[in-house]
């Protein structure tokens, strides 16, 4: 006898709340590859629990219909650290901004990462501060305006993927809002790996920022400026999958490969498992001087830190036996009076 | 091992005994001071103690910077403080000897290390000539002991560098100080076979014989010609133990979550005096203890709404620096209407400020220090021992207020320690926790803030199914927890966070009043300084005063009898180890012209300037007899 298990379907996971972002925000994009992968993933949506900081991304958990908490600027990491340590029976996701993710909250950022709790972070990358009306953010580049910077902003970015690969994170990916294919895959990969997942996802914020990422997801530049990373695969793009990317000494170069003279098989093979050093190298690859890889720069394994945290709260009961309150008051040096 | 005491010279017995141990940071003075304690607590003497060590972790030697002290009172009655007048003062060098000397009254006893009033000693203490030699010193019984040179003689048998042999030098004082208190010396020497190693041990064996030897010194030196006795104290019947004030809170949080069935989720960041309830709790993973040593404060008690959010009794604990830091996050907390503690440990602020004395100046930042109309419910500790209850009684408020609940305690209660009588836990009532597994809505999706009738919303977890709900901190419509910029919303959700708190009075026992319940003087006082001002109170209604003291627990919401209390006295006095905070809190919530007694020194209260400021405020005896 078989029993019919309900099959979940993106509306189940769609919550009664009207969503609030600016029409054609590339907010939507990557809340309907949610919706969409959420059932394929398999957790049913009381498992699931979507955190988030403050930000016009960070109102994505409304908009599921799991659990969820919507906390303060920055600190959905943390919020997200406390529950799947006491709650490892839970899938947890944090959705954050460049802002929230790598300003205010870059200290929690790098710990998450670091520390390898089983989470996936969904960082909405559009270079701006949607939510406080257009200033700068940490991935804003030199030179552009903004509210806060007229004459142009004269910080250096912070990478996000090269911050992860800083931060020994398991789990690097980077996707395309508009390029749902590749983003329902990516989400969906990230699900599958245990520890903490990283997805950065180009974002579009047609108000404050608009076409920030034109070159990576318009289709008639993309090809030429983007570079999907495969597992296994020779790294190849362009419109006719013309180019290729060779390791010359320490350093990458683009090479042709219409002239014959370079093969498939002089080309750097994407291994999802190359020590970081390579994978930093990966992240350092920026238009428009290379084409920006997109897809899983890393997927490696190792111990969650609620594995080893529980580890030793099972060790410890295993050794000493479920603790005893009496007995532990009792211990050491007492009197009696009487 | 036991001890064969003898006891030659005769015996004063006395009714109690107030030491101060001083040395430099690294000659052991705080272990000795515990052990005199334990000791003192196991011969039925009731204690108090009061640590007091340098901020810096090791000075350099022999400087005035480096001193670190240890003051216990020990006696045959019930004692609360420390004792402000020392009987004895033991010091190691001349640092610690300049830095001490003022509170040591006339005729009182001064042992030192004469060994180390070397030239390199005076020295480093920044003295030209020793204070030895000054005829000052006549003031004092004072005692020359060569502890170096007789501890170097009497371990030269177990072959020690000249360091080791110098180490051992503490268990000589601290022999000849059981001597002259007629300490039984069984349970330090348990402690050194126990830290040393078994009886193999040569340091273990190096540091009996130096404690012996002490106790020798004091039963031939012709200089002391009688020792102490001090008689059992009667307190109430029960097993006793000592307790330090954060090993009870870390205890009290324990039994919290075994009263709850709950795991407990402790997330935290190192801060001084906060650190050593990390410390206890990190050691006791077999009772589920989950500690989390986060990356900062903000961190420590996001982690802890994220273990609330799912369930689990979730603590964080700092000092005011960090709790400046959770300011956000418990607002958070509060909006999101989840149970937590919240405990603040206080130190000498602002900033770092004296991170390693005592102050009681928190109390407006944890009452007020956040954003917007945040009312939460704040409790604080009088005693060592009372931090095991108060933490029980927070967790009990948390759960059924469904809000997070601030704790203080300060660095006096921290490291202060007390005989605490151990309760049986087989008696102690549980503390009711539900999750709800039904939609409470029966026509569409779960309410989240739906509440019952003391305005608690459910505690519904991740893992229900149908009870899926986003909580955050926008504002919410009461209810469904929506987003709502409704202005009457608004106003009609600040008056519920703000009811919630005032409920938590009808979950409280009313304010005691000790002494007469109306005349005079009402003493108001609150947290560590509870023990000071009881003594001062108890003392001023001997000699006839009409005086009563109000120690204050339930800082907010205060107890609902409290004005009334406050209406039946002529003259209200609120000393703090602040500039008024309870005083500010008091005067504006009940038109009460109270004065205050104010000191923000580092150091606790003495029992005398808090008697002197009663008698500027109360009437003298021969003028108003005390009414009964
Ligand atoms: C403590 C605190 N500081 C500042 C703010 C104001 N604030 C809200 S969102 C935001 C920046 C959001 O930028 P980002 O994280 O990139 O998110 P986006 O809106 O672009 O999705 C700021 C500065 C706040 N809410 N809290
Ligand atoms: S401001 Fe930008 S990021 Fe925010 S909702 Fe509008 S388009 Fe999206
Ligand atoms: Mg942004």
């Amino acid at each position: 006898m078989s029993i019919a298990l309900p099959v979940l379907k993106a509306d189940d996971f769609t919550s009664d709340q009207d969503v609030r972002w600016c029409p054609g925000c590339g907010d939507y994009s990557i809340l309907a590859q949610m919706k969409k992968v959420l059932p394929e993933i398999g957790v049913p949506p009381e498992k699931t629990v979507f955190i988030s900081g403050i930000g016009c991304s960070s109102r994505f958990p409304y908009y599921v219909n799991t659990y969820g908490v919507h906390s303060i600027h920055g600190r959905a990491p943390a919020v997200a650290t406390g529950l799947k340590l006491t709650r490892p029976d839970l899938s947890v996701w944090v959705i954050t901004g460049d802002g929230d993710a790598l300003s205010i909250g870059g200290n929690h950022f790098i710990h998450l990462l670091r520390r390898n709790v089983d989470l996936n972070i969904v960082l909405f990358n559009n270079r701006i501060y949607g939510l406080t009306k257009g200033q700068f953010s940490p991935t804003s580049v030199e030179g552009q305006v903004t509210k806060s910077t007229p004459m142009g902003v004269v910080d250096h970015p912070l990478n996000p993927i090269s911050v992860a690969v800083g931060a020994e994170a398991t789990f690097i990916a980077r996707s395309v809002d508009s390029n749902v294919k590749h983003l329902a895959y990516t989400l969906k990969r990230a699900a599958a790996h245990k520890g903490t997942s990283f997805v950065e996802v180009y974002q579009n914020c047609n108000v404050f920022n608009d076409g920030a990422f034109a070159y990576a997801q318009d289709k008639a530049t993309r090809d030429d400026s983007t570079i999907e990373l495969e597992h296994g695969k020779p790294m190849i793009f362009g419109k006719d999958r013309d180019k290729g990317i060779r390791l010359n000494g320490f350093n990458f170069e683009i090479v042709n490969l219409a002239e014959g003279k370079i093969k498939e098989d002089d080309l750097l093979f994407h291994d999802e498992k190359a020590p970081s050093t390579l994978v930093y190298m990966l992240s350092r690859m920026r238009h428009p001087h290379f084409p920006e890889p997109i897809g899983v720069f890393r997927d490696v394994v190792s111990e969650t830190f609620e594995e080893a945290v529980r580890g030793q709260i099972d060790e410890a009961i295993a050794k000493k036996g479920p603790g005893n309150l009496q007995k532990l008051f009792m211990s050491g040096d007492t009197w009696k009076v009487s | 091992m036991t001890t064969e005491a003898t006891l030659n010279k005769p015996v004063k017995p006395v009714q109690g005994i107030t030491v101060r141990l001083v040395g430099d940071s690294g000659d052991g003075m705080q272990l000795l001071g515990t052990q005199l304690t334990n000791t003192s607590a196991l011969l039925g003497n009731d204690v108090a103690t009061f640590p007091d060590f340098p901020a810096e972790i090791r000075a350099p030697r022999g400087t005035r910077a480096g001193v670190s002290g240890f003051q216990v009172q020990f006696a045959s009655h019930e004692v609360h403080t420390p004792g402000d007048t020392l009987d004895a003062l033991v010091a190691m060098n001349p640092a610690a000897l300049v830095t001490n000397l003022a509170d040591l009254p006339k005729g009182g006893l001064l042992i030192v290390n004469e060994d180390s009033f070397e030239d390199k000693d005076l020295k480093l203490a920044k003295l030209k000539t020793s204070p030895l030699e000054e005829p000052a010193m006549e003031n004092y019984r004072l005692i020359k002991v060569p502890m170096t040179r007789l501890t170097k003689e009497a371990v030269a048998e177990f072959g020690l560098s000249v360091k080791e042999a110098d180490r051992c030098k503490n268990f000589f004082a601290m022999g000849l100080v059981y001597w002259l208190y007629g300490r039984n010396m069984d349970a330090t020497l348990r402690f050194i076979h126990g830290k040393f190693g078994d009886g193999k041990s040569v340091i273990a064996q190096a540091n009996e014989k130096a404690l012996r030897s002490g106790w020798a010194f004091g039963e031939t030196i012709e200089g002391i010609g009688h020792s102490y006795s001090i008689e059992p104290a009667k307190l109430p019947p029960g097993t006793y133990r000592n307790i330090m004030g954060n090993q009870a809170m870390a205890w009290g949080l324990m039994t919290a979550a075994q009263r709850s069935g709950k795991e407990m989720f402790y997330g935290t960041y190192p801060i001084t005096p906060a650190s050593d309830i990390l410390h206890e709790l990190a050691k006791f993973k077999n009772f589920g203890v989950c500690t989390f040593q986060a990356e900062d404060e903000i961190a420590a008690v996001c982690s802890a709404i994220g273990a609330a959010y799912g369930g689990k009794m979730a603590v964080t604990t700092s000092s005011g620096p960090g709790i400046a830091l959770k300011a956000e996050a418990m607002g958070l907390a509060l909006m999101l209407e989840l149970p937590m503690l919240v405990i603040d440990v206080q130190r000498g602020g602002p900033s770092t400020g004296l991170p390693t004395k005592t102050e009681q100046a928190d109390l407006l930042q944890v009452m007020f220090g956040r954003n917007g109309e945040a009312p939460l419910p704040v409790l604080a500790a009088q005693s060592p021992g009372d931090c095991f209850e108060i933490v029980q009684e927070a967790w009990m408020l948390a759960t059924k207020l469904m809000l997070p609940v601030i704790v203080l305690s300060d660095g006096y209660i921290a490291n202060g320690a007390e005989p605490w009588p151990i309760p049986d836990v087989s008696k102690l009532a549980p503390i009711p926790v539900n999750h709800p597994e039904h939609n409470n809505n029966p026509d569409g999706p779960f309410k989240p803030y739906m509440r019952d009738e003391l305005l608690a919303r459910p505690w519904a977890i991740p893992g229900t199914e149908g009870l899926m709900h986003r909580v955050g901190g926008l504002e919410k419509e009461d209810g469904t927890g929506n987003i709502s910029y409704d202005p009457d919303n608004h106003q009609k959700m600040v008056n519920i966070r703000a009811q919630k708190v005032a409920n938590a009075a009808k979950l409280l026992p009313p304010q005691q009043v000790i002494g007469p319940q109306s005349g005079d003087l009402l003493v108001i006082s609150w947290g560590g300084t509870y023990g000071a001002c009881l003594t001062a109170v108890q003392q001023a209604q001997a000699e006839g005063r009409s005086v009563s003291l109000a120690h204050i627990r339930y800082m907010n919401p205060f107890p609902s009898n409290l004005g009334e209390i406050i209406s039946r006295f002529e003259n209200v006095l609120i000393p703090e180890l602040n500039m008024g905070q309870l005083r500010l809190l008091i005067r504006s919530r009940y038109l009460v012209d109270a004065v205050g007694f104010n000191k923000v020194k580092g150091k606790p209260f003495t029992v005398r300037e808090l008697v002197e400021k009663i008698h500027e405020h109360s009437k003298s005896p021969s003028r108003s007899p005390a009414r009964a």
